[in-house]
């Protein structure tokens, strides 16, 4: 998002940054990169949101969550959050705050390249060795994959790079 | 240069157009819906714990997917979306024979006698054609289903991954492995034309640029499944049996009633309740 916000807009987006993923309660869902848009009009706030994963089912307490908050503001009446089809999220699109708070919450940010070519890279959130392996694509959700660090003998999880 | 159609709003001016559009998105959802029903019978039966929770990740994102497509009818004025997946006569879904298939023998709650080898052909072969039908739907005429499959396509790389990783393991290991994958590849293709088949309106189908032609769908699914099997020393079953009855026309097995029934139940109960 690059357009210039208006006052009011930038208290929205002051109140989404609030907004935590519900699954990584230390990540909010600007630093996971889903906000795409900001629009008031009026008393009528308008939120555009990237979903992350299509069945998650996060993404309803996420849009509440939204709602909620944006509703606290002066000025608000009426909060409308809309999942817009393009652009599609990427993992890429996690910013570099948000990067870091993975790791503190213990799951390895996805690689920032090799999407499709098979091997990624995954540092460890822990001890920060590469000498981690796949144990399961699949993690306690639908995001995230289970590996093992050979370094440190820890399990971990990861985001997947879609 | 086939004419885009950029909103539902567009889609909707052009009855003939919206009518074709209806028919395919009820096929993709409906596919996705039945797998993903299937896939839920399974969950605490899978062979270890790992690939219970792997196997149900998958399905709760197909499930997410199909959820995704019953909205664009929505959008396109054919009814709510919970409605649609769950409130039609049988007649009125749209989806492949192949994907309502039983698990196995036996019921979910009541001995459940089912065969992984079967579940791991049927959804290797349903995946693989997904992605083949997923990279053409990215060129569709209508640009919000061509956005959506770009969406669906990057999650659905790891389900077809994940069907691949089970046929490499185990068609290396014993000779009873190899066995019942062979069995199933025989059962799953008793199905498999039903994947291709683009239904009644197939034709305008591919005039209006939704989508690809069955026949080249089918080609391009033949030369990958081929390669696959090649390269497991799986027995490669050749060219598969035309179908006798499509589901693309609403003709289903019993098999299938039962199914809708279970999926519905729970919905049927309060279509208003809020979840
Ligand atoms: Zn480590």
């Amino acid at each position: 998002m690059s357009k210039i916000l208006s006052s009011l807009e930038e208290k929205v987006r002051d109140k989404v940054q609030e907004v935590k993923d519900p699954e990584i309660t230390s990540v909010s869902l600007i630093e996971m990169g889903m906000l795409d848009d900001i629009e008031v009009n009026g008393s009528k706030a308008t939120v555009k949101l990237i979903p992350t994963y299509l069945g998650c089912p996060a993404l309803d307490m996420m849009e509440k969550d939204v709602v909620k908050a944006v509703s606290e503001i002066d000025g608000i009446d009426e909060v409308d959050v809309i999942f817009v089809k393009d652009p599609i999220w990427t993992s890429d699109r996690i910013t570099p705050e948000g990067r870091e708070k993975l790791k503190e919450f213990g799951i390895a940010p996805p690689p920032l390249h090799a999407h499709e070519q098979g091997a990624w890279e995954i540092e460890c959130p822990y001890c920060g060795s590469t000498r981690t392996v796949l144990d399961n694509m699949f993690g306690p959700t639908a995001c995230r994959s289970i590996f093992y660090c050979n370094k440190c003998k820890n399990p971990f999880e990861a985001i997947k790079p879609v | 240069m086939v004419k885009k159609y950029n909103t539902p709003e567009e889609a909707k001016q052009d009855q003939q157009y919206l009518d074709t559009l209806k028919e395919l998105i009820f096929q993709l959802a409906d596919d996705d819906l039945l797998i993903s029903h299937r896939g839920s019978e399974w969950l605490g039966l899978a062979p270890h714990i790992e690939e219970d929770v792997a196997y149900s990740s998958i399905t709760q994102n197909t499930m997410g997917h199909a959820a995704m497509l019953y909205e664009l009818l929505e959008e396109l004025g054919v009814g709510k979306a919970d409605d649609l997946a769950h409130l039609r006569k049988p007649e009125e879904y749209r989806n492949a024979r192949l994907v309502e298939r039983v698990n196995g023998t036996g019921d979910y709650k009541e001995n459940p006698d089912y065969d992984f080898g079967y579940a791991i052909i049927r959804n290797y072969a349903y995946e693989l054609f997904k992605k083949i039908r997923l990279e053409a739907l990215q060129q569709s005429s209508f640009v919000p289903l061509a956005d959506t499959a770009r969406k669906i396509k990057r999650e659905q790389y790891y389900h077809l991954y994940h069907w691949e990783v089970w046929i490499d393991q185990l068609a290396h290991s014993t000779d009873e492995a190899q066995k019942r994958l062979n069995n199933a590849i025989q059962k799953t293709w008793e199905d498999v034309a039903s994947l291709f088949d683009l239904g009644p309106k197939g034709d305008q189908i591919v005039e209006y640029g939704l989508l690809e032609s069955g026949e080249m769908l089918k080609k391009k699914f033949m030369d990958q499944f081929k390669a696959k099997m090649e390269n497991s020393g799986l027995i490669w079953p050749g060219e598969p049996q035309p179908l006798s009855e499509t589901g693309r026309e609403g003709r289903h097995s019993e098999e299938f009633v039962d199914a809708l029934n279970h999926l519905s139940e729970v919905y049927k109960m309060d279509p208003q309740a809020s979840w």
